[in-house]
């Protein structure tokens, strides 16, 4: 029996090391003196300092946050209105159609994606002049995979829903469209919450369809990190991934706090 | 009776191909406790749903207090239901839940405050109105449930199964307290339930639902004691159901029949071997195999503080009824 859990303990931990050594070196190497980043030469914050002095990687960040923000809420609502279809409304004409159209882009080679969008937005400059491609293409190509994300989330959530709650609001004189803003969207706040860190974290760090979007004047952190790479990897890099990486893990976190909490209520009853 | 306050006609409901209700007629007066009794799938619920406004009848015409409603959404109806989930709102507390429908009406919000204090005291929840109804027992939550409805001070209450939930102490004891209520605030009560003793205790009337159809309506002890069909007798306590001619039957209580060792002076007799005794405390139930004939269930009270019942099994027994102990029956 000791055997056996010595065994299954070497397993786990191998399997941990596999996927979070990386980390936890990008991580240790940002306090890294040296200039090499693989030579460990005593502990410095100093490549934290140079990162934050980094005019174009600070633009880089603020780009892509601001992206994030708007491509998670716009895909929130999105997805929200998408997933409340497919739950709740049986038969519609196309629904199967619909059903695998919101999923698609999650499972379409992004690369494909990248490029289709590129062709509508030069096609649309030619006709229509504009969007000019920046802040608004990679917005608008971001939210289009992210609200799949969303819609899952908020179909799920509405499938177990107890509809009686919805019932017993309009029997107490609710109309449908109060019974949806007092009742429906309280209980699906949770879902909403995670749905949209979900999105956001997506829009942060994506790279392929971006590259496709964004104009020559645009550049996100993703993007950012990438060409500066290239050049060599520069100990700021891993400053930059730790800072990440600590974002990604408290939503990460965040979200399943959320989701905790909610199943937790719902077990309660 | 004045003028009903639910006048139900031709109501009809399909599911597919199912009728869940097939054709019912019915009135409600005005103050009466009155409960839908059947086993699952009679339709029952379908016929509360549609009172409410939850389902649209195929056919027919649902109407309350002298208004036709058939066609009217929930939400416009003076009528509130309990549901049997109870439905609570899990993201408000209890004075939240119960002050839902008021603020839907537009109440001032002191008059709010003053309606929903005034309704905690009467289902006997004062001071809970901070908890959440994950912090309350089933029995609490029962409670408040029924003050969400009350609180609308509605012509009709509807309850579906608004006991089920609770175990059986509770359940005996709620039956009485939610009948003193109804009496108080001289309302409307309909009950749907499945739970026959639930419906004769408490009911002013009931009907009888079978397959989407009334089978009978009526008080309790006419139900009991004078019912229209088989289907009632047997679906309503026990009875012994003798075919006495072509579609003829004779519908006998168990508690009808005297049981005695010696021949009894009574109008009919029979006699038969104790096959089964049911020792249930108070009274013992007999199976009797009549010679050359069927199966009797007759119950005695165990009236002398004796070793179990009177008679043991294998005993030769005469039963006996008088001529108005049993319901000629011909359907």
């Amino acid at each position: 029996m000791i055997g056996r859990a010595r065994f299954a303990f070497t397993v786990l931990a191998f399997g941990y090391a596999f996927l979070y050594l990386p980390i936890a070196l990008v991580i240790t190497y940002s306090f890294n003196e040296s200039r090499l980043v693989t030579v460990w030469a005593g502990l410095s914050t100093k490549w934290w300092i140079a990162l934050f002095h980094n005019e174009a990687m600070l633009d880089a960040a603020w780009l892509s946050v601001r992206i994030g923000l708007a491509s998670a809420t716009l895909s929130t609502v999105l997805g929200l209105a998408a997933g409340y279809a497919l739950a709740r409304v049986p038969r519609f004409v196309g629904r199967t159609l619909f059903a695998s159209l919101v999923v698609a882009p999650m499972v379409m080679p992004e690369v494909v994606m990248g490029i289709s969008m590129l062709l509508l937005f030069v096609g649309s400059d030619q006709l229509l002049g504009g969007p000019a491609r920046g802040f608004l293409t990679i917005t608008i190509g971001h939210v289009t995979f992210s609200l799949a994300f969303v819609a899952i989330v908020v179909q799920a959530r509405l499938a177990d829903f107890d509809r009686t709650l919805e019932e017993a609001a309009m029997d107490l004189g609710a109309t449908p469209w109060t019974t949806f803003l007092t009742v429906t969207l309280p209980l699906l706040t949770p879902a909403l919450v995670s749905g949209w860190l979900l999105a956001f974290t997506l829009s942060l760090d994506d790279l392929i369809l971006t590259q496709f979007v964004a104009g020559a004047q645009s550049q996100t952190l993703p993007m950012r990190v990438y060409s500066s790479v290239r050049l060599g990897v520069d100990p700021q890099i891993n400053v930059l991934a730790t800072i990440v990486v600590a974002i990604a893990a408290s939503a990460l976190i965040a979200s399943a706090v959320l989701t905790r909490r909610s199943v937790d209520k719902r077990a309660a009853q | 009776m004045s003028e009903p306050i639910v006048r139900i006609e031709g109501l009809t409901k399909r599911f597919g191909e199912v009728p869940a209700v097939a054709g019912v007629d019915l009135e409600i007066a005005r103050g009466e406790l009155f409960a839908l009794l059947g086993g699952s799938g009679c339709g029952k619920t379908t016929l509360l749903r549609m009172i409410a406004g939850f389902e649209t009848p195929d056919t027919g015409r649902v109407i309350i207090d002298g208004q036709d409603m058939t066609g009217v959404p929930p939400h416009k109806r003076p009528v509130n239901m309990m549901f049997q989930s109870y439905a609570l709102f899990p993201h408000l507390d209890v004075a939240g839940n119960i002050a839902y429908g008021l603020k839907r009406e537009g109440v001032a919000r002191a008059e709010i405050a003053q309606r929903v204090a005034e309704v905690l005291s009467l289902v006997k929840l004062d001071g809970l109105g901070s908890r959440r109804p994950a912090q309350l027992s089933g029995g609490q939550r029962q409670r408040v449930a029924l003050a969400r409805a009350l609180v609308k001070r509605p012509k009709l209450l509807l309850l579906d199964e608004p006991l089920a939930a609770l175990d059986r102490k509770l359940r005996e004891g709620t039956r009485f307290e939610m009948v003193r209520l109804q009496e108080r605030l001289g309302l409307t009560f309909v009950i749907v339930t499945h739970d026959q003793e639930e419906a004769m205790s408490m009911a002013t009337r009931l009907a009888v639902m079978n397959a989407g159809r009334i089978a009978q309506t009526g008080p309790p002890h006419e139900l009991y004691e004078r019912p229209a069909s088989r289907f009632v007798a047997d679906f309503i306590g026990i009875a012994n159901i003798l075919q006495t001619g072509a579609r003829r039957w004779l519908a006998l209580r168990p508690e009808k029949i005297v049981l005695t060792s010696a021949r009894p002076a009574t109008a009919h007799v029979a006699t038969g071997q104790v096959i089964d005794i049911a020792y249930e405390g108070d009274r013992s139930l007999y199976r009797v195999a009549i010679e050359n004939g069927p199966v009797m269930l007759v119950a005695a009270m165990n009236v002398a503080r004796a070793h179990g019942s009177a008679h043991r099994r294998g005993d030769t027994v005469w039963l006996g009824w008088s001529d108005d102990a049993g319901q000629v029956l011909d359907e």
